[in-house]
């Protein structure tokens, strides 16, 4: 039976380009199906009724979701191109190292986004410390994943590619070159691939997007600040 | 790779420790059991995970690996002449995984909420209700993964099994302190009669203490959970 792949997906989704990237590096055939999440297809509902999210691969009429379990099962699918370790602890490692850039690394880059004074310093010192386990992490490598992009370097790919969009944004630089020399080089190497350069979303619209992500918040701050100000007058 | 030194820091109060002690048993795998206290966590649990600092760090080698859902496939993959403890098939792998964090996702997270509402029935309420609509999503997701028999993995626990059943004495003491009976016959049979089995499986018997047990360590937790921060 031919392979049948399809992903669903969004112009955006970081998520969803983790999965963009392996199927590319893996060199496989798939039919994107672009998703508007203010208007989500019956087929994703049906595929992923349990979150309702993008990214879903569906292989062959079965549907995985959740991106980090996606590239797993991409791997395992397909042996050429391997995205893990072999070795069972090193796979640990970038399975533990995964998940602590989603429930970590990248809440903390988010807060110092959308925050601002007082808020938005001790935001900045938390992003830091998480990024310094990353730095740490590199230590004797060009990728995380050792001479090659892998799993982990897909894992923490949307850093490469949208941590200098919001910086541009909040006008304050979170990887510095002089604290975090082997991030920044990480962010350029991974960035300057020729498979995951091609895949990127285009510039001016991410920054339209996220200008746009960040007004409530500043809008919210503003009518704080007004409120305080009219306080003691 | 196999034969170097095994030991778990954990304690039979925690539902991911226990998990960690099953996937052993599942193994026949011999380890070194360091209880940690954690209301007063220990130097080597801070110095053996230092990013999250809670239980269970499985440290083999001398090498520690934390996560329980991290840990558990570590162990299938490093003893796998065991029996295994994830499919084989990657899609039914992918599945198993994607129940397991949806577990830790909703079902932890409300099981606290019930425990922190204590008498506010109002609250008590809505998380009950939160745990019975989680419920009846893995009654659904019993019925593809078992495929009619009697664990999620098939024959014998698995993976999925694990995940959840080893949140089976937080579910006994939240009915002991609540009242509260999460997995009952009439709204998720299924998952009902998988309890009972998978309380009964020779590998999960001394890993899961009485009740009782568990009920002063519970009233602690739960007076520091509603205790107001700050």
């Amino acid at each position: 039976m031919a392979e049948e792949l399809k992903l669903f997906r969004t112009w955006s989704s970081r998520y969803s380009l983790r999965v963009v990237n392996a199927l590319k590096i893996k060199g496989l055939e798939y039919e994107t199906i672009l998703e508007d999440l203010q208007n989500k297809s019956a087929s994703l509902l049906e595929y992923n009724p349990t979150h309702k999210k993008v990214p879903v691969l569906v292989h062959n009429g079965k549907p995985i979701c959740e991106s980090l379990l996606i590239l797993e099962y991409i791997d395992e699918t397909w042996k050429q191109h391997p995205l893990l370790p072999q070795d069972p602890y090193l796979k640990a490692m970038a399975r533990f190292w995964a998940k602590f850039g989603d429930d970590k690394v990248l809440p903390s880059i988010w807060s110092v986004f959308i925050s601002q004074g007082q808020e938005q310093e001790e935001a900045i010192a938390l992003a830091a410390g998480n990024l310094k386990f990353l730095e740490e992490l590199l230590k004797g490598k060009k990728f995380f994943g050792g001479e090659t992009i892998g799993y982990l370097d897909l894992a923490f790919g949307w850093m490469a590619n949208l941590i200098s969009i919001l910086e541009e944004i909040v006008d304050l630089k979170l990887v510095d070159r002089k604290i975090f020399p082997l991030l920044s080089e990480w962010m350029n190497s991974f960035s300057d691939d020729p498979v995951i350069k091609e895949c990127w979303p285009p510039r001016n619209k991410m920054v339209e997007k996220f200008k746009a992500m960040r007004e409530p918040y500043l809008k919210e701050l503003h009518e704080t600040e007004v409120m305080q100000f009219s306080l003691s007058s | 790779m196999g034969s170097e030194e095994v030991k778990v820091i954990g304690s039979c109060v925690s539902p991911f420790a226990a998990r960690t002690m099953i996937a052993f048993n599942i193994k026949c795998i011999e380890y070194e059991l360091i209880e940690e206290n954690i209301l007063n966590k220990s130097d080597l649990l801070l110095k053996s995970n230092p990013i999250y600092k809670k239980i269970p760090v499985l440290i083999h080698g001398q090498r520690p690996i934390c996560e329980s859902l991290v840990i558990l496939q570590y162990i299938d993959e490093v003893w796998a002449s065991g029996p295994p403890i994830l499919p084989s098939d990657p899609y039914d792998r992918a599945i198993a995984r994607f129940w397991a964090a949806y577990i830790d996702d909703k079902f932890f997270a409300v099981q606290v909420a019930i425990l922190k509402a204590g008498g506010e029935e109002g609250q008590k309420a809505a998380a009950v209700e939160k745990a019975t609509q989680v419920l009846v999503v893995l009654e659904d997701a019993f019925t593809k993964c078992s495929k009619g028999r009697k664990f999620f993995g098939g024959d014998r626990i698995g993976y999925l099994d694990i995940a959840l059943g080893s949140f089976l004495l937080w579910v006994r003491v939240i009915h002991k302190m609540c009242g509260v009976s999460l997995i009952y016959e009439c709204k998720t049979p299924k998952l009902f009669q998988w309890a009972q089995h998978f309380s009964a499986d020779a590998a999960v018997q001394d890993v899961l203490p009485e009740t009782d047990k568990l009920l002063e360590f519970a009233q602690v937790f739960v007076a520091k959970l509603r205790k107001p921060s700050g």
